[in-house]
């Protein structure tokens, strides 16, 4: 075996793109990318959405998704170019020598084929085992990366087990016929964090055990820590920086990387509470219509002015329910909520208009929660008008006073949605919020989508306005890294119940609950050995038990 | 912004056709209903298109019957996309037992073909013009409702509508000023098929005659007066099928260059 | 009872209904619509008592609701009533006329669904390039022609100009199944064409949806031949969507039938309706309705079951 068993040199790729309305052309995503990777090494490759990461890592494939295609340099496994190699040979690479691992388990197993025979195809397409022998090795997989019951789990359908599970089981396909390399293409993202820490352990143990090299490619630095040996961080198809994980993450040279390592420098002093809170959510439950059992149970929170409570929880604990409920979307089926000394009606059609003016909501999606068809002038004038009857030069002003205080300046007033960046889409959002002169905000997921430099710019307007506006967030999140940075409160939520309330300071320090305990001790820090350690803690506290 | 090629194409037939209905009487070299030679002349110039099965010019016969399909199917068309869209608006936004309400009985009469049914209703109705164009607009209103309804399910779940009802809007603003401008392009679409089909239906009709009575011309009514020719080699009943052809064909050229350009979603057929 | 039986049984009992709900919008149609259904069959010079005579015959003293029971009932018992035009009976008249449809449209069935499905594996497979684009040429040109044309177009190219097949398609049933083929040969070619297009494109996209499955990629990443990744991943769930665009075309192709009958006086069901239709013969043309009606549903609802039974999630539940 050679020294380098993937030689990555002047890699460059492009795509096609059909603008509506406009001639196709052709765009570059990744400039001419140099990098080796030794037998038994993982490399992580990091950069935000854009950054061409997972193109790089389908390239060590030969694989074009979609219309994109490699169109200079060369990429080496094991001595060979497979750039040059004819369809035949790099189907023998394919499944064989290099293999993948999506983001998507759900979407890329086959739903009417059972698990087990879709792990051992490859092994047995390429002739690496025999069908007895692939399947023996399935089940010794299976049971290496912590499924329950090796044996029998092969026998089932996709659909029939978690999403965890299948992400599993996705990584035991990859190395079913004992490749040489590995692409991990963002394998925990779409997870729950408590769900992601054991996939995450599974796939590093299966690495070490194997001793196959791996390409890992992830937004997330603090995840790609725990698992790689060197870490190549790319910025729009460029390399940035390159360097053992140590030096990534503790002495990083480049601005860029520097802000990756130390993002969410965000400050917040924790604010006392007030004796008449703007928000108060009593014994409330609810649950949907056709359904006979409560998704959220015997809700009890409070919310003071200028103030922010951060309710925090994996999909499915009721949070965003939650925002629905106090929205009046849907009604409570029992229990009371006080706003702004008033007693709100539990369903929206019923609400003055005063109490819909002073409540207003910020999405995660910034893209599906503006009309595309509408400018940005028309979309925070809209609140105005209909709220102030605001029209003409006074309109025009407060828009303008708006757009300065999101920090986008003048020219955004006749833009469209689609001519926007992330960061900025969010920020007209917020100013159409603001327009409102509201009392309190819900922010649902409102920095989930977006890179991570973006959400801490957006974070810090939102404290901003805070003090300028006083207006109250109830802010929800599966981040608690965020939750960390802006709250003064927080509520735990854990299938449709809070499980912990209180002060930011107080929920944050021991003595935890189970569920908090697990939660806090799953987010991934960015320092090295931090997996080792959450996992070598877990087993001792099980073992004590 | 760049139009291909066949999308031209298709705009020009398009226009073509439709100016020849509008201004039939100007183009005809002889009257809709006037003989002015003997039974079925081959072409000649006084002539273009040869004599009918009575000795009627074709070429005329043919333009008055242009002016006559594509008058019924164009108001067709109209009723059954303002009947279906507002339908599909109204029964997508307000969700609950009128969508289930409104969407059962399309349903229903989706579940019997659309040729049975107006076969059915025209047993007992009188065939009039204004008969023909509700019935097949109604009919074919369904299509449009279901396109329009799921169109405007998918907008409504869109997060800027559900902001518009936080906000407090009425049902109008949401409709016109939420949905509305982001549903027209596959509307749009559809609307050239819709057409298509409403072509095609009024000729079927009248070639069964069940659909514009004689004298009036039509495309299908002339090829069931000439159908006989066919079996001595008179073409004169393929000159409707030509022109249908090129008409429908030059619609769907650029009904595909619409939806191409924008979504997926589309009615069916039959 | 596993619980992809209640889902059938569910969709077969929905069936029924809307058969049922369908019976009354056709009776409905006949019945309720505005004007004097006497008048309107007899014309405007008939005397007061042809007219009676008319109404007593068609029950139209009595409530509608009383002869729509006494309608339904006659069917469910197999009465279909008799003719008002001949006084013949309708159930004795329409036997021969529906076997002589159902094989007409059993063998335009039995070219055109092998054929599209080759074609749509055959566009999907030279997608873009000549052959696609090709096919969807000349499908578009079908879709854009009404049946009957299509038919006159044939008889006037392929019967009378170069003298093959004949161009009417009068069949008994001292024929053999020779002589019987030949003369349907036209009126087959025209409904396949028809219903070609349609089916071909929807083949087409139905493939082409499940082609575009990031489980297809998956597989490409094995390294499994493109032959081998059609076989074993993309058809068995393109099953469930081909044999839904398949029965959605043979419902198409029971309408299509009416206008291919009539362009070619072939003695089925659909020509028979027609002819009743102008004379407004109603019971006839209530019956046949409601025949049409049933294949076109029943082959509807074979396709929801097909896509039931295919799916693995409502086969192997949780």
């Amino acid at each position: 075996m050679s020294e380098t068993l993937l030689k990555v040199r002047g890699l460059k790729i492009g795509a096609t793109i059909y603008p509506p309305d406009e001639k196709s052309r052709d765009i570059d995503i990744v400039h001419g990318i140099d990098f080796d990777l030794a037998p038994g090494k993982v490399l992580g490759l990091i950069g935000e959405s854009g950054a061409g990461k997972s193109t790089i890592g389908l390239a060590a494939m030969a694989y074009g998704r979609g219309g994109v295609e490699i169109t200079g340099g060369s990429v080496e496994v094991n001595d060979r170019d497979i750039l040059q190699s004819g369809i035949r040979d790099v189907r023998h690479l394919r499944g064989a020598e290099v293999t993948y691992v999506s983001q998507s388990a759900a979407a890329s197993f086959n739903p009417a084929k059972k698990i087990l025979e879709q792990v051992t195809e490859a092994a047995i397409l390429h002739g690496k085992f025999s069908r007895r022998e692939a399947e023996e090795r399935a089940v010794v997989l299976f049971g290496k990366l912590g499924l329950p019951d090796p044996e029998n789990i092969g026998q089932r359908y996709p659909h029939q087990v978690s999403g965890g599970q299948l992400q599993r089981c996705m990584t035991a396909l990859a190395l079913c016929p004992e490749p040489d390399l590995v692409v991990f293409d963002e394998p925990t993202t779409a997870l729950d964090v408590t769900t992601q820490i054991d996939v995450l352990a599974a796939i590093k143990e299966a690495i070490r055990d194997t001793g196959v090299s791996a390409l890992y490619i992830t937004h997330d630095l603090a995840v790609v820590a725990q698992v790689s040996d060197h870490i190549m961080v790319l910025r729009m198809g460029e390399m940035v920086e390159y360097g053992t994980v140590d030096q990534i993450i503790n002495a990083p040279r480049e601005d860029y990387t520097k802000a990756l390592v130390s993002v969410r420098s965000v400050q917040h002093e924790e604010k006392q509470p007030t004796p008449h809170p703007v928000l108060r959510v009593e014994a409330v439950n609810a649950r949907y219509k056709g359904t006979s059992f409560d998704v959220l149970k015997d809700i009890n929170v409070e919310l003071h002015l200028g103030q922010t409570l951060a309710v925090v929880g994996e999909s499915g604990s009721g949070k965003s329910t939650l925002a629905r409920v106090i929205t009046g979307l849907l009604p409570p089926s029992a229990g009371k909520i006080t706003f702004a000394g008033r007693e709100l009606t539990p369903d929206l059609a019923s609400r003055p208009l005063e109490d819909l003016r002073e409540l207003q909501m910020i999405y995660q999606m910034a893209d599906t929660a503006m009309n595309p068809r509408q400018t940005v002038g028309t979309i925070i004038g809209r609140p105005l008008e209909f709220y102030f009857g605001l029209k003409g030069a006074e309109k025009q002003k407060r828009i303008q006073e708006l757009l300065d205080q999101i920090e986008l300046g003048t020219g955004f007033q006749d833009r469209y949605p689609a001519e926007l960046s992330g960061g900025q889409k969010q920020r007209v959002c917020i100013a159409r919020a603001l327009a409102a002169k509201p009392r309190l905000i819900i922010c649902d997921e409102v920095t989930s989508a977006l890179d991570p430099l973006v959400a801490d710019g957006i974070l810090k307007l939102l404290l901003s306005l805070q003090k300028s506006e006083d207006v109250a967030y109830l802010f929800i999140t599966h981040d608690l890294a965020t939750v960390r940075a802006i709250s003064d409160s927080i509520a735990v939520m854990y299938q449709g119940a809070v499980v912990r309330y209180g002060p930011k300071s107080q929920v944050l320090s021991p003595p935890f609950d189970d569920y908090t305990d697990l939660l806090l001790s799953s987010v991934p820090e960015m320092r090295l050995g931090w997996l080792e350690e959450v996992i070598a803690n877990r087993k001792m506290e099980s073992a004590g038990n | 912004m760049r139009i291909p090629v066949a999308a031209l194409i298709g705009l020009f037939f398009t226009t073509l056709f439709f100016l020849a209905a509008v201004f039939a009487p100007l183009i005809a070299p002889y009257g809709m209903a006037e003989i002015v030679g003997d039974v079925w002349e081959p072409p000649s110039d006084q002539f273009l298109l040869g004599t009918d099965s009575i000795g009627r010019d074709l070429l005329s016969r043919m333009i008055y019957g242009g002016q006559t399909t594509i008058f019924i199917a164009t108001a067709a068309t109209a009723l059954s996309f303002i009947t279906g869209s507002v339908l599909g608006f109204f029964a997508a936004v307000s969700g609950g037992w009128v969508d289930q309400l409104i969407s059962r009985f399309v349903d229903l009469i989706m579940s019997i073909p659309s040729l049975i049914f107006a076969l059915v209703v025209l047993s007992v109705m009188p065939t009039t013009i204004t008969i023909l164009i509700v019935l097949m607009g109604l009919l074919d209103s369904t299509r449009v409702y279901r396109l329009a309804r799921a169109v405007a399910v998918d907008i409504t779940v869109m997060d800027y509508v559900e902001a518009a009802r936080l906000r407090g809007e009425k049902i109008g603003w949401i409709i016109f000023r939420e949905t509305l401008p982001n549903a027209l392009s596959p509307l749009v679409a559809e609307m050239g098929l819709r057409f298509i089909f409403a072509v095609l239906f009024v000729s079927t009709l009248s070639f069964l005659g069940l659909g514009v009575q004689p004298p009036q011309a039509d495309w299908g009514g002339i090829v069931k007066e000439n159908k006989e020719g066919i079996n001595y080699g008179i073409a004169a009943a393929l000159y409707p099928a030509y022109a249908i052809a090129v008409l429908c064909i030059s619609i769907n050229l650029v009904a595909d260059w619409v939806l191409n350009r924008t979504t997926s979603l589309k009615g069916g057929r039959g | 009872m596993h619980p992809i039986l209640t889902l059938v049984a569910q969709r077969l009992a929905l069936g029924v209904l809307l058969l049922f709900a369908a019976s009354i919008l056709i009776f409905a149609g006949t019945s309720i619509l505005p004007g004097d259904v006497a008048q309107q069959i007899l014309g405007q010079a008939a005397t007061p008592e042809a007219l009676e005579n008319m109404r007593r015959e068609l029950g139209l003293n009595e409530p509608p609701l009383t002869r729509y029971l006494s309608w339904l009932g006659g069917i469910l018992q197999g009465d279909l009533g008799t003719a008002l035009t001949n006084g013949l009976d309708i159930a004795e008249s329409l036997g021969a006329r529906l076997s002589n449809t159902l094989f007409l449209a059993f063998w335009a069935a039995v070219i055109s669904v092998p054929l599209a499905i080759f074609l749509g594996l055959l566009a999907v497979r030279y997608k873009d390039r000549w052959p696609d684009k090709l096919i969807s040429g000349v499908t578009l040109t079908t879709i854009s022609i009404p049946e009957f044309m299509i038919g006159y177009v044939l008889v006037y190219w392929v019967s009378i100009q170069f003298g093959w097949f004949s161009s009417v398609a009068i069949i008994n049933d001292s024929m053999t199944i020779w002589q019987k083929l030949n003369a349907i040969a036209i009126p087959v070619m025209v409904l396949t064409l028809v219903v070609l297009a349609h089916m071909m494109r929807m083949t087409r996209a139905a493939i082409l949806n499940v082609m575009q499955s990031a489980y297809i990629e998956t597989a490409e990443l094995k390294g499994m031949p493109m032959l081998k990744i059609i076989r074993k991943h993309a058809f068995p769930n393109a099953i469930a969507p081909i044999v839904n665009v398949v029965m959605i075309n043979l419902a198409y192709l029971v309408v299509g039938v009416v206008v291919v009958e009539v362009v070619f006086a072939y003695p089925g069901m659909g020509q028979y309706l027609v002819d009743h239709v102008a004379k407004r013969d109603i019971p006839v043309v209530q019956a046949c309705g409601l025949i049409f009606a049933a294949v076109y549903i029943g082959l509807n609802l074979v396709a929801d079951i097909v896509s039931i039974l295919a799916n693995p999630r409502l086969r192997h539940p949780k």
